[in-house]
């Protein structure tokens, strides 16, 4: 009926590959370097001086690079989080798992890292955690050497001390 | 002096989660056709098109306005594709309007649409970048955190989330498009569902759809004189802003450029009160409480207040003195690159009289709202049935 | 630029600056974001402006190039979208970004615009990346890559009768000698037409120099209206008309050795009177246009042929002094680029009027022209 085929072809699947080589560019290849030696390294705007980390190059509100490097604390605050439930392609995390932004001592800015070492019903805004790194062999350029954050242990943030960075 | 500009013909596909009955091109003239029906109007007639979508990784063809233009009459004309994050339906409206407003063209086509399940779309909004940790969870993972920052500022009890949920889920029963049809949805099964990224639930959460939305825009004079079903809305106020994804000391629950774009289009509008002078909004609501927080940033209730007008009931078509998202929103359908335009499309079939079963009574202006990115592309109109 | 029956006064705008990253076979340390700024800085320092004095910015990329979705959005932070601006994205070449805000200028609440787009061709397999620009259900399943694509064009030239090896090699040869003169330029070259012709094919009829370079860089052009344009720049380059319109899309049901869309574009900015389409093969067309300098958007040599013929440039005409696509070629960037060199003749005092061409899609699909003179329109319509 249709030249041999006996049904009408209604999906065509096309297997896709392209190979990218990404550039980390100056900021954060500095900042991965840090990372290399277990340190978070942040970058201070020279306009409105707040620190960024990770640092992006350019500070997203006044359009200048960003070259004052500073070195942060591995201690922060949880200024808000979710708990992650849905499983999606590429995963590599058991869920659930709490996803929170991190405003690490320092910097002007909260970042999103993930928690680990609590239950995911006791997480709060406002706790204090700690980063945990690989061991210092498995140092490397790569956010793969800071495994997650876990309480710190210290008595939570009061709200009106990070209530603006919501 | 921006030219007067209105719709005069709008169209959208059947929503449906997978469109497997038509190519991509199959998907855009469906909603194209349905418009210059509406429009009493021709392919021959259209001057120029715009074409807007999200990201191309959606459906793995890269610019396909090169492949579209014939499919869309554009063979000969001048053709744009806008790109704007989950904004762009209305960006991509804006665009088309301005073509007109400016004294360009004087018919426009305008399309957005997505495919995605022709790809992955979990996976086209993340793709893993290296040196970035792989934590995100889609959209959500992005935007719960935020919800809950807000829940904490404002002081709302958690139940308001699910009477979005609920309201728009039954609204859309009365939208023959809308791609989520669930019939005895109610309070309990929304606060039952699987909580996704606490505290946003499986059904407080836009659906994945494949679906196309188009409008024909036109200058005064061929709006006019246009034979359409319906009268033409005329755009009141148009407007855009965007502000940066991360910065020290930004509010991402209230961005200042979604306050700053709806002040420019109230002001063109001639608004001052929203909430009495605007009949029906169609406002971007991909998780139930961007519900509460919008009326709090398009100055439809004070700051911390959103979710008390929420609670009310204010806001249902049934009974409510501002009906939002009659056709059931985002919640309810969300092509992607679409989502934006239908609320644009949906603001205009109000003022036009042709939303059917959704209709509000007496809608004389109407508000539609689209933002993106990390809430920050905001793009946005105001319609009316009088001529500006 | 002629609005369909609308007859309302185009309002004047220009191009007051124009800025552009030295364009490079691969830039290793830095990202895009790294790559635009200093672009955007040049572009405003050149006329004392800031991100605060812009009512409008528009920019164009592509998420596949980047390897990305939403890559334009990490852009903004080269410029600091801070207060909220006026903003919005094409994922198309910087040209079609201009042209958009060229026509919202039309409108007289704001007076000002920045454009600008970027790209770094070098990180992909550009060639499988542009084959995806091709229908997804019986062309690109087949892997055309652009560079056979544009082969199959420079045949059918050929087979046409009009034109051969010799001519793309000359062209090639002359782009890159002009190319010399250009700092931003990436590839230039002293060889004879008939050096060239000894290379090998790449893909037959189409040898080396007939190819474009693979090119990372970023651009960026600041439009302004009226009185303003007067105020920011001695010599303003003054849009006269920009039009720009698409063909179909399967290349069997188009006719690759002629550009009738670039020639209807030609028309709608005012350079050429209306009526009639393409002039077809085998000469200059009685209706040629008329300027000092042409930069014409042609990746491939063949192109610029058919493109010349397309628009009936005469020898007098000046084309591609920069180099055009063949000295540097970045995807996204170089039809952008193409306005600003040709604003910068203008600009610069060496043209009193100028043509910039911009192309889009698999062999010359979509074309866009820009008119600009160093006096605002008055002429022709």
């Amino acid at each position: 009926m249709y030249g041999g085929v006996s049904e009408p072809v209604t999906m065509l699947a096309t297997p896709i590959r392209i190979e990218y080589e990404f550039t980390a560019g100056l900021a954060q290849s500095r900042y991965l370097k840090g990372i290399a030696e277990g340190r978070f390294l942040g970058q201070r705007c020279p306009k409105c001086e707040k620190v960024y980390v990770p640092p992006r190059g350019s500070c997203p509100t006044d359009g200048v690079p960003t070259t004052d490097e500073v070195v942060l604390g591995n201690n922060g605050i949880v200024t808000t989080y979710c708990v992650v439930n849905v499983p999606f392609q590429g995963q590599s995390i058991e869920i659930p798992y709490i996803c929170a932004q991190i405003l690490l001592d320092g910097a002007n800015i909260a970042f999103m890292g993930l928690i680990q070492e609590i239950p995911t019903a006791e997480i709060r805004m406002g706790m204090r955690v700690e980063a945990v790194w690989v061991d210092k062999k498995e140092l490397g350029p790569t956010m793969a050497s800071v495994k997650y954050f876990r309480p710190s242990g210290e008595p939570d943030a009061a709200y009106e001390t990070f209530s603006e960075y919501l | 002096m921006a030219q007067r500009t209105a719709v005069i013909g709008v169209g959208q596909t059947y929503h449906k989660a997978k469109r497997e009955d038509v190519s991509i091109a199959g998907l855009v003239r469906e909603a194209a056709v349905r418009a210059l029906e509406d429009a009493q109007m021709d392919w021959s007639d259209i001057d120029a098109v715009v074409i807007g979508k999200a990201p191309d990784m959606f459906e793995g063809v890269v610019m396909p306005e090169l492949y579209l233009a014939p499919a869309l009459g554009a063979v000969g004309k001048p053709m744009i594709r806008v790109h704007t994050a989950g904004s762009v339906g209305g960006s991509t409206a804006l665009v088309a309007a301005h073509l007109v407003s400016s004294g360009t063209h004087e018919r426009v086509l305008t399309v957005a649409f997505e495919k995605q399940s022709d790809s992955d779309a979990m996976w086209a909004l993340s793709i893993p970048q290296p040196f970035s940790a792989p934590l995100l969870a889609g959209a959500g993972g992005y935007f719960a955190p935020i919800i809950r920052a807000y829940m904490r500022r404002s002081g709302a009890p958690d139940h308001i989330g699910i009477l979005v949920a609920v309201k728009d889920r039954k609204q859309a029963l009365k939208n023959p498009y809308a791609h989520l049809h669930i019939e005895d949805i109610s309070f309990e099964m929304v606060r039952d569902s699987i909580m996704l990224w606490d505290p946003v639930r499986y059904l407080e959460t836009c659906p994945s759809s494949d679906g196309a939305a188009a409008m024909v825009l036109a200058s005064e004079s061929v709006a006019d004189s246009a034979s359409a079903s319906y009268p033409p809305a005329w755009i009141h106020g148009m407007a855009m802003r965007s502000e940066p994804t991360m910065f020290a000391g930004r509010d991402q629950v209230n961005p200042r450029a979604a306050r700053e774009c709806a002040a420019d289009v109230y002001d063109q509008a001639g608004i001052t009160e929203p909430r009495r002078e605007i009949d029906v909004a169609e406002v971007y609501v991909p998780f139930s409480w961007y519900e509460p927080m919008w009326l709090e940033s398009l100055g439809f209730a004070a700051e911390g207040e959103g979710w008390k007008l929420t609670d009310s009931g204010a806001t249902a078509l049934d009974g409510g003195d501002i009906p939002w998202n009659c056709s059931g929103g985002v919640l309810s359908t969300n092509p992607i690159g679409a989502s934006g335009m239908l609320r644009f499309l949906e603001a205009a079939m109000q003022v036009r009289g042709q939303a059917g079963d959704h209709q509000v009574e007496t809608v004389r202006r109407a508000l539609g709202q689209a933002y993106g990115g990390g809430s920050q592309f905001f793009a946005m109109w105001v319609l009316g049935a009088d001529k500006p | 630029m002629a609005a369909a029956g609308g007859g309302r006064p185009v309002r004047p705008v220009a191009v007051v600056s124009f800025a552009q990253s030295k364009m490079m076979r691969r830039e290793e340390l830095r990202n895009d974001v790294e790559v635009l700024q200093p672009v955007i800085v040049d572009v405003f320092e050149k006329i004392g402006l800031s991100k605060d004095d812009m009512g409008f910015v528009c920019s164009g990329s592509c998420d596949y190039l980047v390897g990305a979705p939403f890559s334009f959005v990490q852009a903004l932070d080269a410029v600091g979208a801070w207060p909220p601006m006026r903003e919005s994205h094409v994922e198309m070449d910087g040209a079609f970004a201009l042209y958009e805000a060229w026509t919202q200028l039309q409108e007289d609440d704001i007076d000002t615009a920045l454009v600008f787009s970027f790209g770094r061709s070098s990180i992909s397999e550009l060639g499988r990346v542009l084959t995806l620009q091709l229908d997804p259900y019986y062309m690109a399943p087949l892997w055309p890559d652009p560079v056979a694509l544009a082969a199959l064009q420079a045949r059918a030239l050929i087979d046409a009768g009009t034109y051969g090896e010799a001519d793309f090699a000359e062209v090639a040869a002359r782009s890159r000698r002009d190319a010399r003169n250009n700092p931003n330029a990436q590839v230039t070259g002293d060889k004879t037409a008939q050096e060239l012709l000894g290379d090998d094919y790449v893909v037959a009829p189409l040898r080396r120099h007939a190819l474009p370079p693979i090119t990372d860089g970023a651009t960026a052009i600041i439009l302004a209206a009226g009185d303003r344009a007067r105020d920011l720049c001695e010599r303003p380059a003054w849009i006269t008309g920009m039009d720009h319109r698409i063909e179909t899309h399967a290349l069997g049901a188009r006719d690759l050795t002629i550009s009738p869309t670039t020639r209807r574009a030609a028309v709608g900015a005012g350079l050429l009177p209306g009526g009639g389409e393409g002039s077809g093969t085998g000469g200059v067309s009685d209706d040629g246009v008329s300027v000092d300098v042409a930069e014409l958007h042609a990746p491939f040599a063949p192109q610029e042929l058919i493109l010349r013929d397309a628009l009936g440039l005469g020898d007098a005409v000046v084309v591609n002094p920069s180099g055009g696509a063949l000295a540097a070629n970045g995807v996204m960037v170089a039809g952008l680029v193409r306005i600003g060199e040709a604003a910068s003749r203008i600009m610069d005092a060496t043209a009193q009027t100028a043509l910039a061409h911009a192309t889009s899609g698999p062999c010359l699909q979509q074309n866009l022209v820009c008119a600009l003179a160093a006096e605002p329109a008055g002429g022709r319509r």
